[in-house]
């Protein structure tokens, strides 16, 4: 077991063709994931490095190969459009990497999202690995190990950063997920704990979170109520100054809602333990 | 991004919301020419800058004719209000005001969707009013599919208990506002007051408009009211080479790839007594020149003492981030020690070319943060 993709997941590439695609749908294959599929309007008929096949629309694809999860590497004008088709062709779980989507975009796209039955993580967020069965995404295949450590993070390069330095003191994964740190956000926190809790494999849970919005604050909350697995946390951005966007659509700090204190002392309340630097993970689980 | 006054009122009217003629004054001598052109009676002297408090700081002043508006836009010039020099101002027409209104629409990210906030206590510090009397701050979710309809206008008109001759009125300015809301990407437009003015009409009077940054690729005409002052020259460069750039105090100047570990990158300096003099982030994907431009900045910074480079590589590739160091280090003569830390996609690639640079390499995050501060005192010295 797992969350959200193991070997049997089969993966259409949404734009497939373009740098990051192909250069990402290589390395998504080379790690062993099943890519069934890819999507390019003007390239149906063809076939991506003489293997996967090439549709115009994820429809096509799914009907022709049974593809039941999309990556999608497309421009922030395209995004949008992307996740609607596959959410459209009846796709369960669709991974967006895109970064600077308008939020006002990703509100309606939620919406319609929430009529349906498919499950959007990201967008702008590195996907999602379950180790040495599929990788959805960009998440470095080779800084992954199996186990039991289930990973839910707001960022992408951080998340790499701790499940590098898990996996170097020999501590493994479930799965790893990077939710995106965008306002308007498919998966959250709440979903991942929840999915992690009902996981046989997952034994424990790490949570990355970063100052801005309260999404770290509700899932105190919730782990308070709901979750008896060990979870341990970090929040990024504690030495950020106030009023400033850090990068990430989310990472403001507006007043003294979203601080690096308050979802350090929800979090700590709720039996979380925080640490002070994500190097320490490995001691206080292992 | 934060428009000033004048443009998001602008914005407002070219939605059919009623507000003041009034026009921009960059001398006094232009404002007495607006002040003769809208009648030659009173106006209102209002400085253009990005922060709030305009009034206490003596940047709103009004002038009952031509002369007093010219005298008036001389004191405001030039005002430095909470760090910001006024260098323009809007000279509005005078009005009577019967009552005051707040009503703004933004975005709740908690709900996913628009919200339209009103109070009848306008005019005020809304956010002392939602600390005080919460009753007095009405909220209303926009779903997106529907848009804003006549009941959720009656339900704030009446809950406001708005005079029912306005309710019309009324109708058309929530609409409206909210048009101008969604067809600018706005995630917040502001109307403070909305006033009933002598005649009994609604008018803004007052307006605030955030554009979410990254509808602005889609919006160039708005794009270009970016405040030249809303950003350092630094701030400024790194946004036409698509980095993240905040200037801050410390001597270790960073250069990270995610928000994220940007972020921590700083935090775990902090933790082992040192100082990040920037939050860098070369975004996801960087190409060389990105890199180069990136360490241009952070070169240019006279504090910076040592450079920590921490590039955990997914999208991007270590590959191409060395490359742009070593462009860099051509472009640039400098004597500020490196230390580099590359994981992840490429790394090894990466490291191979700066193999023969003579740079410190750390394996982790927390070794990279010590070598860096012991290279940034072993300067100081």
């Amino acid at each position: 077991m797992s969350i959200l993709a193991d070997k049997n997941t089969r993966v259409v590439v949404q734009g497939i063709t373009g740098r990051e695609g192909s250069f990402h749908t290589r390395q998504m294959m080379a790690y062993g994931t099943s890519i069934v599929a890819g999507t390019n309007p003007r390239k149906g008929g063809q076939k991506f490095d003489d293997q996967v096949p090439i549709f115009a629309t994820v429809r096509e694809a799914v009907e022709q190969t049974g593809a039941n999860a999309a990556v999608a590497f497309v421009p922030p004008r395209f995004a949008p459009d992307a996740i609607l088709e596959s959410a459209d062709a009846g796709i369960a779980l669709v991974v967006c990497l895109t970064e600077y989507i308008p939020v006002l975009e990703m509100v309606k796209v939620r919406a319609y999202l929430d009529s349906t039955n498919t499950r959007l993580i990201g967008p702008n967020c590195p996907g999602l690995i379950t180790p040495e069965q599929a990788k959805l995404g960009i998440i470095p295949g080779n800084v992954v190990m199996p186990g039991s450590v289930g990973i839910v993070s707001k960022s992408g390069t951080l998340t790499y950063e701790v499940i590098g330095a898990l996996t170097h003191k020999g501590v493994g994964q479930s799965t790893c997920v990077g939710i995106g740190g965008d306002p308007i956000q498919g998966t959250d926190f709440i979903d991942c704990l929840r999915l992690f809790q009902a996981d046989d494999e997952t034994e424990q849970i790490v949570l990355m979170g970063e100052i801005g919005g309260n999404a770290e604050e509700l899932a105190a909350a919730y782990i308070k109520e709901h979750v008896t697995k060990p979870v341990y946390a970090f929040i990024a951005g504690r030495t950020a100054p106030p009023g400033r966007r850090m990068g990430h659509a989310g990472a403001i700090v507006e007043g003294n809602v979203g601080t690096a204190e308050s979802k350090m002392e929800a979090l700590t309340a709720a039996g979380v333990v925080v640490v002070d630097h994500p190097d320490q993970f490995a001691d206080v689980i292992s | 991004m934060n428009l000033i006054e004048y443009h998001a009122k602008r914005l407002f009217g070219q939605h059919g919301i009623p507000v003041p003629a009034g026009e921009l004054a960059y001398t006094p001598e232009e404002a007495r020419t607006i002040a003769e052109r809208l009648g030659g009676g009173t106006v209102v002297v209002k400085a253009q800058v990005l922060t709030g408090g305009r009034g206490k700081a003596g940047g709103v002043k009004l002038a009952h004719n031509p002369d007093e508006a010219e005298a008036r836009a001389r004191d405001i010039l030039g005002l430095d209000i909470k760090g910001f020099t006024v260098h323009k101002v809007l000279v509005d027409p005078g009005v009577v005001i019967q009552d005051e209104i707040y009503l703004a629409i933004l975005l709740d990210r908690a709900a996913r969707r628009p919200m339209i906030m009103a109070s009848a206590a306008g005019g005020m510090d809304i956010e002392a009013v939602a600390e005080e009397t919460p009753e007095k701050i009405i909220k209303v979710h926009i779903n997106p599919q529907i848009g804003v309809r006549t009941f959720h206008s009656t339900y704030i008109a009446s809950r406001m208990a708005l005079p029912q001759e306005l309710w019309g009125q009324f109708h058309n300015v929530v609409t409206n506002l909210y048009d101008c809301f969604i067809s600018n990407d706005a995630s917040l437009t502001e109307i403070n007051p909305l006033i009933i003015d002598g005649d009994g009409n609604l008018m803004a009077v007052d307006g605030k408009m955030t554009i979410d940054d990254n509808g602005l690729a889609r919006h160039p005409e708005l794009a270009e009211l970016r405040e030249a002052d809303a950003e350092t020259a630094s701030e400024r460069e790194a946004r036409k080479h698509g980095i993240n750039f905040i200037q801050l105090d410390g001597n270790i100047g960073c250069m990270v790839n995610g928000a994220g570990l940007a972020m921590t990158s700083m935090d775990v300096i902090k933790l082992f007594g040192g100082s990040p003099a920037n939050f860098l982030d070369i975004g996801g994907g960087a190409k060389a020149e990105q890199v180069t431009a990136a360490l241009r900045l952070i070169l240019s910074d006279k504090n910076v003492e040592a450079v920590l480079i921490n590039i955990f590589g997914g999208i991007t590739r270590g590959d191409e981030v060395a490359r742009g160091i070593i462009a860099a280090l051509d472009q640039v003569d400098t004597k500020v020690p490196f230390v580099v830390r590359l994981a992840g996609t490429n790394a090894t690639e990466g490291r191979a070319i700066l193999a023969d640079q003579n740079m410190t390499t750390a394996v982790t995050l927390s070794e990279a943060a010590q070598k860096a501060i012991a290279a940034a005192k072993g300067r100081g010295v």
